[in-house]
């Protein structure tokens, strides 16, 4: 059909994603707006805002580990835990502006990461997701035993009295909305990288990205330490933001569970996937808050028939049905001089990179 | 003297009863890859299923173990064939995943249903007799009966892996499901028995465990930690490893509970990590 010589450019947007990345800057200044909004700017519904960016921005953390480097894990309580517990000693302890212990804090659980990695990475597969528990577990433990951080009961960060209430309750918002849109916008320029092509490689297929010469275990190590940075500042923005901190709730399973659910369901593997699964996570939150563990009970359901019946989440059975790319990620060949029917006949299905 | 052998005796026999918790992990991981996520859930769900025979009919703990048995069994089979069958794949993910999801259905089910309320199993006398060695070392009559159990099972599981025709689907699936499949095993179905296999076992592990301490729906988390710890210490290849594995947990436990009050867990998990930043492959690893 096309006997000329192959004339083709890499192209990465479509008509689509042109309008998601205007949708998202839309909605980043929306979301760095409420603040001064009549309705929403007030501290209930920034409380709640703040605690949902939290969960996002763990999430997306999770999916980075899980759905790209092929690394589960039930542990990243651990860095959670560290980077909440890191404010404490930071600003409670050490005098540290609580703001500046924020990302202080987010480095500190890189750090820890960094330092553990060997030992975890010794396993893999499905003992690298246990053995990162049991480090939670270590650390949990640990924590417990530091009468001077409050023991097993915990302790409040009462440094945060000197700030007014009102400025405070902005102060962490516009943090919490900050590091989640730096997130957002960081995973993109990372996954359209070299680092994020390799990191694309290696979730198709761990084997074929090693012989294309990526350095998996350098890879893997990374994406680790990236995203313990993510939990421990989600772990310092969320027990600033609520004032206390004990053992068992900043290293509790369950931070982990709500990321992996909200993963799976959306959709592991993409950017848009946990958005798309933290709205349905809150949103059977808010439908079922009267109903206790039935809340949990029905998350664990709908993510074991989202795994059976559609493993790539919602917004991959979506993407699948109506091929919809919101985010320039995915990578096409579109021949030059030729009309755009006829290009996207031409092109391949194999030549998309997703 | 007299104190540490006492310690390293108590550490045994509570090794033992890990060694039921362990087993059935092992199995599922050797089979199949599958890290069980809800092992230590299934184990905590056995204890309350034998909960209702025993609260209700006034049935003996240990008669109670039976039926629970059979019934986890066919509960890890029917599991294994309606749900985990559909996620197993190249990607050890899906089937993990599920376990996961499974996990917290479980947990939260059990407490919608018995609330947070510690329960436990009164065995009589026979929970606290215990038989006296020497001046200071008395060995509880019910610890042993854990550890004898535990050795019993372990060696019924050797036996059917090593010489039954099921053992030898197992271990045929466990090498190369495919070519397992070519001599009309049918990697599935084995798959199920290998679920129901470590059900059964974690059953009699949780029944047990009850009888030792209390138990509640959150239970289930410990119970995996423990056993995940004694196979990896272990190390894969056989169950006498996972067996030893088991053991050297226990008597860690019990040697950390002495130093202080809530160190004994975290001696467990201590001794975990140096196996596992010494010998990652297990202390006792042996290739099939």
């Amino acid at each position: 059909m096309i006997r000329e010589k192959l004339n083709y450019v890499v192209s990465r947007n479509t008509a689509i994603s042109t309008a998601a990345v205007w949708l998202g800057v839309a909605a980043a200044v929306v979301v760095v707006a409420v603040p001064w909004l009549p309705y929403f700017g007030t501290p209930a519904f920034m409380h709640w805002a703040v605690e949902v960016m939290c969960y996002l921005i763990l999430a997306q953390m999770w999916n980075l580990l899980a759905g790209y480097a092929g690394l589960m894990s039930v542990g990243m309580q651990a860095f959670v835990g560290v980077g909440g517990y890191s404010v404490f000693i930071f600003a409670q302890h050490l005098g540290v502006n609580p703001f500046l212990s924020i990302p202080i804090a987010g480095a500190t659980a890189a750090l820890a990461a960094a330092l553990t990695a060997p030992l975890v990475f010794r396993m893999r597969g499905g003992y690298f997701a246990i053995g990162t528990w049991v480090l939670a577990e270590v650390f949990r433990i640990g924590f417990s035993n530091v009468s001077a951080l409050g023991g097993g009961s915990g302790q409040s960060l009462t440094v945060m009295t000197r700030i007014d209430r009102g400025a405070r309750e902005i102060a962490i918002y516009l943090i919490a909305a900050t590091t989640l849109i730096v997130a957002s916008v960081g995973i993109n320029l990372l996954l359209r990288s070299r680092f994020g092509l390799g990191l694309t490689a290696l979730r198709d297929s761990e084997a074929a990205a090693e012989s294309q010469g990526v350095d998996v275990r350098l890879l893997k190590l990374q994406v680790y330490t990236l995203s313990s940075l993510g939990a421990g500042l989600v772990g310092a923005i969320y027990y600033t933001s609520i004032l206390r901190i004990s053992p068992f709730a900043a290293f509790d399973l369950n931070w982990v569970v709500a990321a992996t659910f909200i993963v799976v369901i959306g959709g592991i593997g993409s950017v848009e996937g946990p958005i798309v699964g933290a709205a349905i996570f809150f949103g059977l939150r808010s439908l079922l808050a009267d109903y206790g563990t039935w809340y949990w009970l029905v998350m664990g359901a709908v993510a074991v028939i989202v795994i059976m019946f559609a493993p790539t989440g919602v917004w991959g059975y979506v993407r699948a049905r109506w091929d919809i790319q919101l985010l320039p990620l995915q990578r096409r060949l579109v021949l030059k001089g030729m009309t755009k029917a006829g290009a996207a006949a031409a092109t391949p299905a194999p030549a998309t990179v997703r | 003297m007299f104190e540490a052998a006492d310690t390293i005796i108590q550490g045994l026999l509570l090794g033992g009863l890990y060694a039921l918790f362990a087993i059935g992990l092992s199995i599922t991981y050797g089979v199949m890859r599958l890290v069980n996520i809800a092992h230590g859930d299934f184990l905590v769900l056995a204890a309350y299923l034998a909960l209702w025979p025993v609260m209700n009919l006034h049935m003996n703990p240990f008669v109670a173990i039976l039926p629970v048995v059979v019934l986890m069994f066919c509960l890890g089979y029917t599991l294994q064939r309606v749900i985990l069958n559909r996620t197993m794949g190249a990607n050890f993910l899906a089937p993990m995943l599920a376990t996961f999801g499974i996990s917290i259905i479980l947990r939260n089910g059990l407490q919608q249903i018995y609330h947070s309320d510690s329960r436990s199993f009164d065995i009589g006398t026979l929970g606290t007799d215990s038989i006296h060695l020497g001046p200071r070392i008395a060995i509880g009559e019910f610890p042993l009966l854990v550890f004898v159990v535990s050795v019993i099972l372990t060696l019924a599981t050797s036996l059917l892996f090593s010489r039954t025709r099921i053992g030898i689907a197992l271990r045929a699936t466990s090498d190369d499901a495919q070519t397992a499949g070519l001599m009309g095993i049918r990697a599935k179905r084995t798959y199920a028995i290998a679920l129901g296999l470590s059900l059964a076992l974690v059953a009699v592990g949780g029944v047990f465990a009850g009888i030792r301490t209390t138990f509640t729906p959150e239970s289930g988390p410990a119970s995996l930690l423990y056993a995940f710890e004694a196979v990896v210490i272990g190390g894969m290849g056989s169950f006498w490893g996972t067996f030893a594995g088991a053991v050297i947990l226990g008597v860690a436990q019990g040697a950390g509970a002495k130093i202080g009050a809530g160190f004994g867990i975290l001696t467990g998990h201590l001794v975990f990590l140096a196996v596992l930043a010494l010998k990652p492959t297990g202390l006792f690893e042996r290739s099939r």
